[in-house]
């Protein structure tokens, strides 16, 4: 290993820090949140948000997506369109039950 | 006998910019998305068909045992730093520390999974098991199955800081791919774990 590849590594060293402070002061976060009681649509919205923030900085900085190659982002992005469809289809179906639409 | 070679393992391939095993584990990590995401897609469908969650009345953070998951989070959110700081010792080139680190990150898995016992012996004293309603074998199924997640992390691991490492000698740049390989896999175990612990324990 050359010695710019060393300085490379050492200049992200403090970012891995920072966002792992970040993922336990937001941990603290949604535990602290969850004891508020808010209403069902709130907490899952709040819940869910600070869930998206953690993953996003585990994803960003610990999985060097933020600076990864175009094929990665392409297999990612059919990724998450196919898992957006897997979560919708199924729930779709039971809307439709309970609305009482017709054909259910 | 000829020997095969694969090819690609450190340089990147020409048509995808990156090493052919970096591509490959991506893909994995893709498919494991849409494993997850089936399960995490049932457990939505049958919790919003039930008259209430958990099914036996009160809250989930009051039937789960919120402290020791949140321990656990914890505890996961630390061995993916340890991970990193294993990765960024290999670039360095400094092979003890990435023992030490990887030493570390196994022991966290461990601890992950040892506080995981108490949670299951727990439940399984009070006769939840996954039969008991709706409610337990989702929470059974979904960390079950990170469990056996975190079970592959420490065997891949294991195998990277024991027996692994001779190919630090002969090719340490194809080690220290290896290494970013397995950290993006055990990165993947910490963000499902980052979803199910707020959707199960205190939702």
């Amino acid at each position: 290993m050359d010695a710019a590849q060393h300085e490379d590594v050492n200049k992200h060293m403090g970012k891995y820090y920072v966002v792992f402070v970040a993922l336990l002061c937001l941990t603290a976060i949604t535990v602290g949140v969850s004891y508020l009681h808010l209403t069902r649509p709130l907490a899952i919205t709040v819940a869910l948000a600070i869930a998206c923030i953690k993953a996003g900085m585990v994803a960003a900085v610990f999985m060097h997506l933020i600076s990864e190659r175009k094929v990665i982002y392409a297999v990612l992005i059919l990724t998450a369109l196919f898992f957006i469809v897997l979560l919708a289809l199924p729930n779709l179906t039971t809307f439709e039950h309970h609305s009482g639409m017709p054909g259910t | 006998m000829s020997e095969t070679v694969i090819p690609y393992v450190v340089k990147p391939h020409p048509v995808t910019g990156i090493p052919n095993g970096k591509f490959g584990i991506w893909l994995f990590l893709a498919s494991e998305v849409m494993l997850f995401g089936a399960l995490f897609s049932s457990y939505v469908l049958i919790r919003t068909g039930m008259p209430h969650w958990p099914p036996e009345g009160g809250l989930a953070s009051e039937v789960l045992n919120v402290p020791l998951a949140t321990l656990n989070t914890a505890v996961l959110i630390t061995s993916s730093i340890t991970m990193v700081l294993a990765w960024a010792s290999c670039k360095m080139g400094k092979l003890p520390r990435f023992r030490l680190w990887m030493g570390a990150t196994i022991g966290l898995a461990f601890a992950f999974l040892v506080i995981k016992y108490f949670e299951y012996t727990h439940k399984f004293e009070l006769g939840h098991f996954p039969s008991h309603d709706n409610f337990y074998a989702i929470y059974f199924t979904l960390t079950g199955l990170h469990g056996l997640h975190v079970i592959g992390g420490i065997i891949v691991n294991s195998y990277l800081v024991g027996p692994g490492t001779k190919m630090w000698a002969t090719d340490p740049e194809h080690f220290t791919n290896r290494v970013e390989n397995a950290g993006l896999y055990w990165h993947f175990v910490d963000l499902v774990w980052i979803f199910l612990f707020p959707s199960l324990y205190l939702l």
